[in-house]
């Protein structure tokens, strides 16, 4: 039974087309990461699947009572707004003191709960995003992005701690990034978008296939093994067998 | 106790400062300030309207904010220059509402006390409408409060949180209106905005959570409400001025305890 099931979604916006036939469907436990160039319509569709977009063409369900934890691209607090770490991590609901020092221990940032929003670097401010998405427990984590002004052991922590949450309450995770390198190794499911779906399947498949070579180039292969080399000695990762690196190498 | 006038002046600038420093915290948030002076300036033009048909001045104006601000809510949602038209309707329905004031027949109104307030003529009714209005603006902020909060710090994440944002910025759209109908009378709708966003900017630097900068605001409102009423009693002026000349006191000091803070710190 899937979580979230999109039917030929179309979706312009100024007399522009964004998304083209658009189908895709996320099976609970699943990491789907979607990759595609700069203005291939990639927020556009996780905006539409939370439904803060509706498309013109198309279906959009979700199961009922579907839980999301949404973790933005970024997050711009206005500065005449004060927020603590621990308030934010309330938003919309209350949640206990002790769940929520448990939800930033697992995004990987501890002690921090007393502090403003605005005194947090790049790397906590996201993961403090990431805390209060998982706060919601939630059936499916929707990442835009979030690495996005990460350096890059920065960005590969950041996923391994992704990928531990999602080991940890068993949620599903779609994301959406560029940076291949990271992220393909660490998926079940690519999903290649430009505009339309060009093509799907496990990162060796993506990765080897003619229309994401033409999008990205081949250039791509290097770093997915620099990526693997970190990987590799990454000390507090354990492999438990669903990354496929080794068919690849 | 009812019976002194100062005392009703002294209550309704007080319940009027509440509901309007915890509102104004969004309005400031949400940068909506412009949004507050459209909406207020349009209660001149409901003041006329009420005196030619002979209403309540509280419903010809309650009525007038209320469109002037589902108008807005409608074109802010176009992603227009919502601004410039901001600009257009606020004083297009001020300057109306000054002509059509000027126009009506076998009346001499004395406009100073709906631009500027005339808290010291306030009715037993007329405290029952701000106490009563400003009641329903605390209660349904604090009914929407996490949900507004919410949409307020990013629309999207409300949207992931089964939030419709736009029907929360609708909500305090509506509670504008309201909040403008009740302070008229109190400062006049000139400075309705002022009380709004100077009590809530002045409480920003002392809060570390929202809650406690709308807690702050409303107490800051409420002190300005009375001590300008004592001011404007002691040097016989205009008690609406002199409230907002409080507040604006209160920021000043407010701003340069934090840039000594600022000082010290760094």
């Amino acid at each position: 039974m899937s979580l979230i099931n999109l039917e030929k979604i179309d979706f312009g916006h100024g007399g522009q087309r964004v998304l083209q036939g658009v189908s895709l469907s996320l099976n609970a436990g699943e990491i789907v990461t979607i990759v595609g160039p700069n203005g291939s319509g990639k927020s556009t569709l996780l905006r539409i699947i939370i439904g803060a977009l509706k498309p013109q063409n198309g279906k959009v369900t979700r199961q009922e009572g579907l839980r999301i934890g949404y973790v933005p691209q970024k997050l711009h607090i206005d500065p005449t707004l004060p927020m603590t770490v621990n308030r934010f991590l309330n938003l919309p609901h209350a949640v206990d003191v002790k769940a929520a020092a448990e939800a930033l221990q697992t995004a990987g940032v501890v002690g921090v709960g007393a502090r403003q929003m605005s005194q947090l670097s790049g790397g906590q401010f996201q993961r403090v995003l990431l805390a209060r998405a998982i706060l919601s427990k939630p059936d499916v984590l929707m990442l835009d992005e979030a690495t996005q002004g990460l350096d890059q052991p920065g960005s590969a922590a950041f996923y391994r701690q992704i990928d531990a949450v999602r080991r940890d309450i068993g949620c599903a995770v779609l994301m959406v990034s560029h940076e291949l390198h990271v992220v393909m190794s660490a998926s079940d499911r690519v999903i290649c978008l430009n505009g339309h779906i060009c093509c799907e399947g496990t990162p060796e498949v993506v990765s080897a296939a003619p229309a994401y070579r033409e999008l990205f180039g081949s250039g791509t292969g290097g770093a997915l093994a620099l990526y693997r080399h970190d990987h590799d000695h990454g000390h507090d990762h354990n492999h438990d067998g669903h990354h496929h690196h080794k068919a690849a190498e | 106790m009812l019976d002194d006038f100062l005392v009703r002046a002294a209550l309704a600038g007080v319940g009027t400062a509440i509901a309007a420093g915890l509102l104004g915290c969004f309005v400031v948030w949400r940068r909506m300030a412009y949004f507050g002076d459209a909406t207020a300036h349009a209660a001149v033009l409901g003041v006329a309207l009420a005196l030619l048909f002979g209403t309540s001045i509280t419903l010809g104006v309650g009525i007038v904010a209320l469109l002037m601000a589902v108008l807005i809510h409608g074109l802010s949602g176009q992603g227009a220059a919502v601004d410039t038209m901001l600009g257009v309707l606020a004083h297009g329905a001020l300057a109306l509402g000054l002509v059509a004031v000027t126009l009506i027949p076998g009346q001499r109104i004395d406009l100073d006390a709906y631009l500027f307030g005339d808290v010291l003529s306030v009715t037993r009714m007329d405290l029952a409408v701000i106490w009563g209005g400003g009641a329903l603006v605390v209660g349904v902020l604090w009914w929407h409060w996490s949900a507004m909060l919410t949409a307020t710090l990013s629309p999207d994440l409300a949207y992931a949180a089964g939030i419709n944002p736009r029907r929360e910025q609708l909500v305090l759209t509506l509670l504008l209106a309201a909040v403008v109908a009740v302070a008229i009378k109190v400062v006049g709708a000139l400075l309705i905005t002022a009380l709004l966003i100077i009590p809530a900017a002045a409480a920003r630097n002392y809060a570390s959570t929202p809650e406690r900068m709308a807690l702050l605001s409303m107490a800051i409102g409420a002190l300005s409400a009375i001590a300008g009423l004592r001011l404007a009693v002691i040097f016989d002026t205009t008690v609406g001025p002199a409230i907002i000349c409080v507040a604006a006191f209160i920021f000043a000091v407010s701003a340069v305890g934090t840039a000594l803070r600022r000082l010290r710190g760094a």
